[in-house]
């Protein structure tokens, strides 16, 4: 077991959001990425947040793991901002100009709206991953993609690989952690000393990795094939997606949050 | 080197919805020299207070005192190492652990991270080979070409490398045929005897703890439940059978024949021990009785 957290985990609630049909959070998720760029001023963004603290409560999640989502991600924040801030040329009242770096008040509020932009979509994101089960998801990225067997694109395949990827990913998690305490045993600093000793001590780690993962791989491939598995065509599934009232009051919600967005944009 | 527990509590993913509590007031003392079992059924807690034994984890609260050295909640990370070189763990499946090119690679790989020259970590590498029971032919073999019980016997081999005082073994021979299992517990007999090990011995087979440990740690729900002797845990087989534990085959078989009438105390564990029990109590006219047989 890892003994931290892992960032868009999920986590197992009994909200309307857990209970969302994983193809509407998934596209509405998508949509709100869309919408966020109708805001251009102060009251859209201040609607916007609004809807999004709304959609967090009644998830019933803990605000602290929404923060926690924004820390990895910081600096390219920050980095993005102070781009914007420096060079968004000049407008309004110019408060520093030296060569081509100004520091504008069009400047600084652009910096502000991007943050926000950056937090509004990491906390939706993150919504979304922290109330739906992974295999969810991928039944859901199954479905959205069925349009496009018609360009015989392998749908069934690309779904099957994407659950299984998920699938593995705590066993991995678990296998990384066991073997990187079998090296620290002997004597193996992970994450110490300076770049070249960090590669060198990641050896000792990817090596049995990549060999257990072929391993698991090849004996999961045969239990499949043992238990007759078959992809594509006439196979039925064990979760069926349901499409519910509230998948539809979502829609229309996302709906009516556009059409106000659009009245208050300046 | 002995290891003492004092107070240990220990809980994963504390403060969030992950928070599961593996240790709960552990208060227990590994002593120099011993041969410690520490059982335990699935999920009793025993892979958790493994890893405090070298630092791998470190208490939420409480301390342990490994050799000199004491483990607080606050102990920085660093640093550990000469701990890690004192306190060898073969974790279950060691042969997962195997990366080099070679098999005299990989067991120098221990030693050379604890400072040992690449010349003498390869000579101390040939050495361990031949202890663990494998043909110097092998030397030079990849260790994927190797059949599972060799590679598990090279893994442990490369933590042997590392001259640990004391060695921890989880479950060491899980998925080995009988023979297998028997050559691998007598082998940590004799390296015990000749290197002078405290060796911990995590395990489900009663009766390699009946045959090789002279102390027993038993876990349950992440507390020590019980510590002492072979004799003293096994005595008892309804309280074992409650903590989801069995006797060793031996003791069980003795069990029976106290239920018929025979009479040990103490309870025999090993097989030479119920022998010479038998042959004091069964009546003289039996042996005599085959005798005349005989004539």
């Amino acid at each position: 077991m890892m003994n931290k957290l892992i960032f868009g985990r999920y986590i197992p609630g009994d909200s309307v959001i857990h209970h969302m049909d994983p193809r509407a959070k998934l596209l509405l998720s998508f949509y709100f990425i869309g919408i966020i760029f109708i805001a251009n001023n102060w009251l859209t963004y201040v609607i916007l947040f609004a809807f999004t603290i709304l959609a967090i409560k009644l998830s019933g999640v803990k605000w602290s793991f929404f923060i926690n989502g924004v820390k990895p991600l910081i600096w390219l924040i920050l980095f993005t901002v102070i781009l914007q801030v420096l060079f968004s040329g000049s407008g309004g009242h110019v408060y520093f100009k030296w060569g081509i770096i100004t520091i504008s008040q069009l400047g600084l509020v652009n910096g502000i709206y991007i943050f926000c932009r950056f937090v509004l979509i990491i906390f939706m994101s993150t919504l979304l991953t922290l109330t739906t089960p992974p295999l969810e998801l991928s039944d859901a990225i199954e479905y959205i993609l069925m349009p496009l067997k018609v360009v015989h694109f392998p749908v069934y395949e690309v779904a099957l690989m994407l659950s299984i990827a998920l699938r593995f990913v705590p066993t991995l998690m678990d296998e990384t952690e066991k073997i990187m305490n079998a090296q620290r045993a002997r004597g193996v600093d992970f994450g110490e000393g300076n770049i070249f000793q960090q590669m060198r001590a990641i050896v000792p780690l990817l090596i049995p990795l990549f060999v257990s993962s072929f391993n698991r791989a090849e004996d999961l491939a045969t239990a499949m094939e043992a238990r007759g598995y078959q992809g594509g065509e006439g196979r039925s599934k064990y979760r069926i997606l349901k499409w519910q009232a509230r998948d539809s009051w979502a829609t229309v919600s996302f709906v009516a949050l556009t059409i106000v967005l659009v009245l208050c944009r300046a | 080197m002995a290891i003492d527990f004092k107070q240990v509590d220990f809980t994963y993913q504390p403060g969030t919805p992950f928070e599961t509590k593996a240790l709960t007031d552990i208060n227990v003392t590994i002593p120099d020299g011993s041969y410690t079992a520490l059982i335990g059924h699935t999920g009793s807690g025993k892979s958790t207070l493994l890893q405090h034994l070298n630092a791998l984890l470190k208490p939420t609260s409480g301390t342990v005192t490994i050799g000199d050295r004491v483990i607080t909640p606050t102990t920085s990370n660093k640093d550990l190492k000469s701990l890690r070189q004192q306190v060898g763990i073969v974790f279950q499946f060691p042969e997962n652990q195997l990366f080099e090119e070679t098999v005299v690679k990989d067991i120098a790989f221990g030693p050379q991270n604890f400072g040992v020259n690449e010349a003498d970590a390869l000579k101390t590498a040939e050495k361990m080979l031949t202890l663990v029971g494998l043909d110097d032919s092998l030397l030079e073999r990849s260790p994927f070409d190797l059949s599972g019980g060799q590679m598990r016997r090279v893994a442990i081999a490369g933590v042997l490398a590392m001259q640990p005082k004391i060695l921890v073994l989880d479950e060491p021979t899980a998925g080995l045929d009988p023979q297998g299992r028997l050559d691998m517990m007598e082998m940590f007999a004799r390296l015990r005897q000749e290197q002078n090990l405290t060796v911990v011995l995590v395990t489900h087979q009663m009766d390699d703890v009946a045959n090789y440990a002279d102390h027993v740690i038993v876990m349950d729900q992440g507390r020590v439940v019980k510590t002492g002797t072979p004799q003293e845990i096994f005595k008892d087989p309804a309280w074992l059978v409650d903590h989801q534990l069995g006797l060793p085959k031996t003791t069980a078989f003795a069990q029976q024949l106290m239920a018929r009438g025979l009479h040990f105390d103490p309870v025999p564990l090993t097989e030479d021990q119920l022998a010479a029990a038998l042959v004091q109590q069964l009546p003289a006219t039996v042996f005599g009785g085959a005798e005349s047989h005989d004539e």
